[in-house]
């Protein structure tokens, strides 16, 4: 919300620097954005935290100054000449101003105009520019008459974007006078939170400001208008109190509809608001003052609609199919749950949003029924939320105002009206009221400031600072009762209410006055969160092993998840978890696959990096069977591995492409790397994966993930550089069964004392046979002596014979307490390779 | 041969060897110095080998003499052999001269992602000061994103969360949504640990970390998907000056020593009071610049929970009180590194990442 600071200061006085009035409301809640000067001086560059926009006025070089007869331009039918006194000395000035041509030739004036004059080398806006650019007036000669100075509009001052014509400002003013002194101001912008509501005002954030620097708050007069009496203007009916606590209803007869005053009229611009005329602008003045939205009703258009027959007011729901045509000429149907203002002849205006055509004020108007109501700031919000209408009235409706400030903005609109367009107003109010505000009242004790702060205030204190906030409130020992002022709806009864006063103890005390204390509490039991340790330990495994972490968005399309599947495999079936709302179709489904995730990860990088190694860790997300309708959130690892081996520099490296055992490399590093004991690999089919080129990765009896080679198919679908020909290795394992196998503990053996015997075995097997069988069964024949079995080679010739295979091992023996004789090593040796004899016709080779 | 010439021609093969040793300068030509010398046809071993044919007189005279020659020029090779070697090493070492300022072999280390990094920083800090991470789900029930949360159905507050809803049938006043912060974890854990003793539930101090979801525009400073990490402490004495201090901590661990913060009054539904916490701008040291403007950085939210919160996680507000706070990893990791841009994070270039 816009506040201008002379405004502000009607209802307190304001003796500190802006800078720091700007800094007081931030720290208070509500967070000052922006402030506009306009002629003040500019508060020095760092001084105010937020931004400051605006124009600073020369005291001497811009001022106040009188047109004492406007002369005809020699040369031009579109400029005049001004006869001006500038408080020193009387010069002509020259100006294209429209609206002085009514004074144009007419002799020396009756009445001086009395305007805003910038002389030569004052700082302004240009006026002709788009937008604010600023400019120095220069000595310069148009249509052969001297220029060097300007009677200056709106727009060349920085007041508004008004540049129709010049300003005219009130009779009162010597010429000579700084403008500054009678026009500058400040415009104060401020973001107000939902809890706020109440400081949707002018007044409203007057009283904050009186409370957070203790000086009185000053407020208006509101019981000037009406007359006493009893109001036979019109009758009221409330059909939903719940949705209307309260209706009031003023009348003002014989207004002149015409422009508001100059002041008004400048005040609403400050504030963003265009001036229509002194009825509407009384409404909108009166709201922005007070936070009460108002609506004016052509009063003779009700009596006519009438037909004879007293007016009376409804407020009641929206029927079925109901439609209204709103003052912004656009017909809306309406839901039933939309509030009407409605007469016996149909509906008026959408309550609490915006009024309708029929029944709005015209020039023509001379009768003016005015409308202060409140409504249900949860059915307001929903209805303008259905038509998308954010009014200045359905704004405050949607954040609550209290029934109370509906007769204070009646009362003091009706006065307004009066002064400005000069009607009568007709005696009492009509006012429906049935449903009363409930004032909250809450003791708080200096022990729950205590309680909650940390901090000791005594209770005359606490009664102060809430007094400040206009509560009412009653002391007895320790406690202050208080009573929850008539304009501000967030004050709860209970517990609850006790936390809002001391919020509002706290706010009015300063934040900054409560110090820092570190908390003295017993430490609650230390459970920690072994799952994330073991989580964080596969990252650490993974980073480790060469591999970069991705964090990717959860969201993917069905479309781009089956990229990561062979066309000619079975499809991922399972329905996916869809946004209601998504920002675009691309945002618009939860991911199945993290896989699919890495993918495009890899995907995106293969044109900028030669080498691709990515991991990600997260949730992927299946419609679950859950009662509470959840999906299921289930932690994946994904990792893709694919081009170079080791990047390559000026000198030589291995940058042959990687293959299915660089990523077993990984893979088993990071199981041994989390102890896990039995890990298989078997050979495995998966629709990502080549037939031939595919593991399923086992923990004893349990399948942790798969990996393999892409399935040519599938890598096809990404988008790899021509030159990427090499294939692309991926892997995808169920996290949460892999963190659960994880052991708690393991075990570490003593570092051998006794020299090792070394020595090969090489073994002609069968090509069918899995490597890993063999290094079992010598594992196994070979038992506690046999310390290591290291694959070195793997051999196929024609000497071999084809559907053979040479594999050669080292072979490692220890005993811990002794050193081995030859011939202990040889029976070992003997056995193992007649059990290879015996198992699998493995020859040994020579 | 007449003995004395025996004696003489040891004496002159002396002389002759060490004046021969003086021009040998490699290890092939004192390979040949040794054979010719001391090998095996030298007037040493024809000294030896005559011995036998010697007059007892004369015997020992020729073997001392003999043993005295060879005894000299091994002694004589072996200082030879020596500094042949060293000037060999110092040859070579003078030949063996690299341009250190060639580039070193490229290697592929991973990285953790940043954001990962900034977490981890933050779980540190915090469990110093005795905060566990409590991790909850990402998809939630408006029920506990908002209902439990203190923000009532169709309350203004909401519009301070734009959300995203998942498809999920009729469910009236309770849709499911994706989270729009991590404090539904706030009411999740709560009511985990008041389960264990519902008449003196325990006291809890957690960090809750992880992904939430608003329904909005993505540009430089907007992500639609962003990182979260909120603390809680709950106990029968916790307090505003507690939390102020927490976060103050937290700042001078993140931030610096001598930075300073300061507590704004704010609103949350959840929290009450509540504020925003600014630290001081460290880029600047609060002077004022293009990142802070007023010299001060917007770090998060926080508060003391709010009555109903507690309550609906089964903790008493009469006796137990606690507070939360809400921080933005990313944004802490934007300050700390000039990352100009949020987006970057999810995107995943490792032009990007790998500045970590």
């Amino acid at each position: 919300m816009k506040a201008p600071l002379s405004w502000i200061k009607e209802f307190v006085d304001i003796d500190l620097p802006l800078a720091e009035l700007a800094h007081l409301i931030t720290m208070a809640g509500m967070e000052v954005e922006e402030v506009k000067i306009i002629g003040l001086p500019m508060p020095a560059p760092g001084t105010l935290d937020a931004k400051v926009t605006g124009l600073e006025w020369d005291r001497e070089k811009i001022v106040a100054a009188s047109i004492s007869e406007v002369l005809p331009h020699p040369n031009a039918d579109r400029l005049t000449l001004c006869k001006l006194f500038d408080g020193e000395r009387e010069h002509l000035v020259l100006t294209g101003a429209p609206n002085l041509f009514e004074y144009k030739g007419i002799g020396p004036l009756p009445k001086p105009l009395i305007v805003a004059y910038a002389k030569e080398g004052a700082q302004i806006y240009d006026g002709h520019a788009e937008g604010l650019v600023l400019t120095t007036l220069k000595p310069a000669k148009i249509r052969g008459v001297d220029s060097y100075s300007m009677v200056c509009s709106e727009k060349e001052l920085g007041i508004s974007e008004e540049h129709e014509g010049i300003m005219f400002l009130a009779d009162d003013v010597k010429a000579g006078t700084p403008l500054v002194d009678v026009l500058g101001d400040a415009v104060i912008e401020v973001n107000l939170l939902p809890s706020f509501a109440r400081c949707a005002s002018i007044l409203g954030l007057a009283r904050e400001i009186a409370a957070i620097t203790g000086k009185p708050l000053k407020l208006p007069k509101w019981d000037v208008q009406p007359p006493a009496g009893k109001a036979d203007f019109c009758t009221l009916e409330i059909t939903e109190p719940k949705n209307n606590p309260r209706f009031t209803a003023g009348l003002v007869h014989n207004v002149k509809v015409g422009p508001s005053p100059e002041w008004v009229q400048r005040r609403l611009k400050m504030y963003g608001m265009r001036s229509i005329n002194n009825i509407v602008d009384a409404t909108n003045y009166a709201m922005i003052e007070l936070g009460e939205p108002l609506h004016a009703f052509d009063y003779d258009k009700l009596v006519k609609r009438a037909a004879g027959k007293p007016v009376k007011i409804i407020t009641r729901a929206a029927k079925a199919g109901e439609k209204i045509t709103t003052l912004d000429g656009i017909e809306r149907k309406l839901d039933t749950f939309t509030t009407l203002v409605c007469d016996e002849a149909g509906s008026l205006s959408i309550a609490g949003i915006m009024g309708g055509e029929e029944t709005e004020v015209s020039d023509e108007t001379t009768n003016v029924l005015l409308e202060g109501a409140v409504w249900n700031m949860i059915n307001i919000r929903k209805t303008a939320r259905a038509h998308n209408l954010n009014s200045e009235a359905s704004y405050r409706m949607s954040r609550g105002v209290h029934p109370a400030m509906a007769e204070r903005g009646q009362r003091r609109c009706l006065e307004f009206m009066r002064a400005w367009a000069g009607g009568e107003v007709a005696p009492g109010l009509a006012d429906a009221y049935p449903l009363p505000a409930n004032d909250p009242v809450v003791e708080v004790t200096e022990q729950d400031v205590k309680r909650w702060l940390g901090i000791d205030i005594p209770v005359l204190q606490m009664a102060e600072l809430l007094a400040r906030l206009e509560f009412k409130v009653v002391v007895s020992g320790t406690s202050v009762k208080a009573t929850c002022p008539d304009h501000r709806l967030d004050i709860n009864e209970g517990v609850v209410g006790k936390a809002d006063l001391v919020e509002e103890i706290a706010r009015v005390y300063g934040y900054d006055n409560i110090p820092e204390m570190r908390m003295a509490d017993n430490l609650p039991p230390q459970i920690g969160n072994p799952v994330l340790v073991k989580e964080e330990r596969v990252r650490d495994l993974l980073v480790a092993l060469g591999l970069q972490e991705a964090i990717s968005y959860r969201w993917s399309t069905p479309e781009r998840e089956a990229k990561r599947l062979s066309p000619d495999a079975e499809q991922d079936n399972k329905p996916y978890v869809k946004i209601a709302n998504p920002l675009a179709y691309e945002k618009g489904f939860l991911r199945h696959s993290v896989l699919a995730s890495v993918l495009d990860v890899a995907e995106r990088n293969s044109r900028i990096r030669e080498r691709l190694a990515f991991f990600e860790i997260g949730p992927i997300f299946l419609a679950g069977e859950d009662p509470s309708g959840l999906p299921d959130e289930l932690k994946r690892l994904a990792m893709v591995l694919g081009g170079a081996r080791s990047a390559s520099g000026w000198q030589p490296a291995d940058t042959g492409a990687m293959d299915f055992y660089d990523l077993k490399g990984v893979v088993h590093g990071l199981l041994q790397g989390l102890r896990l004991n039995d890990v298989k690999y078997e050979a495995g089919e998966h629709p990502s994966y080549h037939p031939g080129k595919c593991a399923r990765v086992m923990v004893g009896d349990k399948q942790i993930g798969v990996m393999g080679e892409l399935h040519p198919k599938v890598k096809g679908n990404y988008d790899f550089p021509a030159t990427f020909k090499v294939p692309v290795l991926a892997a995808e394992f169920d996290l949460d069964l892999l963190i659960e196998l994880v052991p708690p503990l393991y075990q570490t053996v003593d570092v051998p004392v006794f020299p090792p015997v070394i020595e090969d075995l090489a073994f002609i097997l069968d090509e069918e046979l899995a490597a890993e069988k063999a290094e079992a069964l010598i594992r196994q024949t070979g038992g506690k002596l046999l310390a290591d079995v290291k694959l070195f080679d793997i051999f196929r010739s024609e000497q071999i014979g084809a559907g053979k295979k040479s594999l050669a091992y080292k072979l490692t023996y220890i005993a811990p307490d002794r050193t081995l004789e030859a011939a202990e090593v040889a029976a070992l040796r003997n056995k193992i390779i007649k059990r290879m004899e015996y198992e699998f016709k493995a020859k040994l080779r020579g | 041969m007449a003995e004395e010439n025996v004696l003489q021609e040891l004496e002159d093969a002396l002389a002759k060897g060490l004046e021969d040793l003086k021009s040998v300068a490699s290890e092939e030509a004192l390979l040949a110095w040794r054979n010719q010398y001391l090998g095996k046809n030298t007037a040493i071993t024809q000294a030896f080998q005559s011995l036998g044919k010697l007059s007892a007189e004369m015997r020992p005279q020729v073997g001392q003499a003999a043993n005295r020659v060879k005894v000299a020029l091994e002694a004589a090779l072996a200082e030879r052999s020596e500094s042949i070697k060293e000037s060999a090493l110092a040859a070579s070492i003078a030949s063996e001269k690299l341009d250190v300022t060639l580039p070193g072999r490229p290697m592929t280390p991973g990285r953790l992602h940043p954001d990962t990094q900034m977490l981890r920083e933050l779980y540190r800090v915090f469990g110093e000061m005795g905060f566990q991470v409590y991790r909850s789900r990402e998809v939630e029930t408006d029920e506990y994103n908002f209902q439990l949360l203190n923000f009532p159905v169709g309350h203004p507050a909401r519009d301070m969360q734009d959300t995203y809803f998942v498809e999920a049938g009729e469910r009236g006043d309770n849709p499911i949504v994706m989270r729009t912060h991590t404090s539904p974890g706030q009411v999740r854990s709560m009511r985990e640990y008041a389960a264990t003793n519902p008449e003196n539930p325990p006291a809890i101090r957690l960090v809750l970390p992880g992904m939430c979801y608003r329904y909005e525009q993505t540009d430089a400073r907007h992500e639609t998907q962003f990182d979260q990490i909120e603390g809680i402490a709950v106990g029968e004495g916790i307090t505003f000056s507690n939390l102020k201090a927490t976060l103050s901590d937290l700042a001078r661990r993140l931030f610096g020593q001598n930075v300073r913060t300061r507590f704004r009054a704010s609103y949350f539904p959840f929290t009450e009071p509540s504020a925003e916490f600014d630290v001081e701008c460290f880029l600047c040291g609060g002077k004022g610049c293009a990142v802070c403007g007023g010299g001060w950085l917007e770090i998060g939210g926080c508060g003391m929970v709010n009555p109903n919160v507690l309550r609906n996680g089964g903790y008493d507000p009469e006796r137990y009180s606690g507070f939360a706070f809400g921080l933005g990893p990313q944004r802490i990791a934007m300050l700390r590194y000039g990352i100009n841009d949020i987006r970057y994070f999810w995107e995943n270039d490792l032009r990007f990442l790998e500045q970590f």
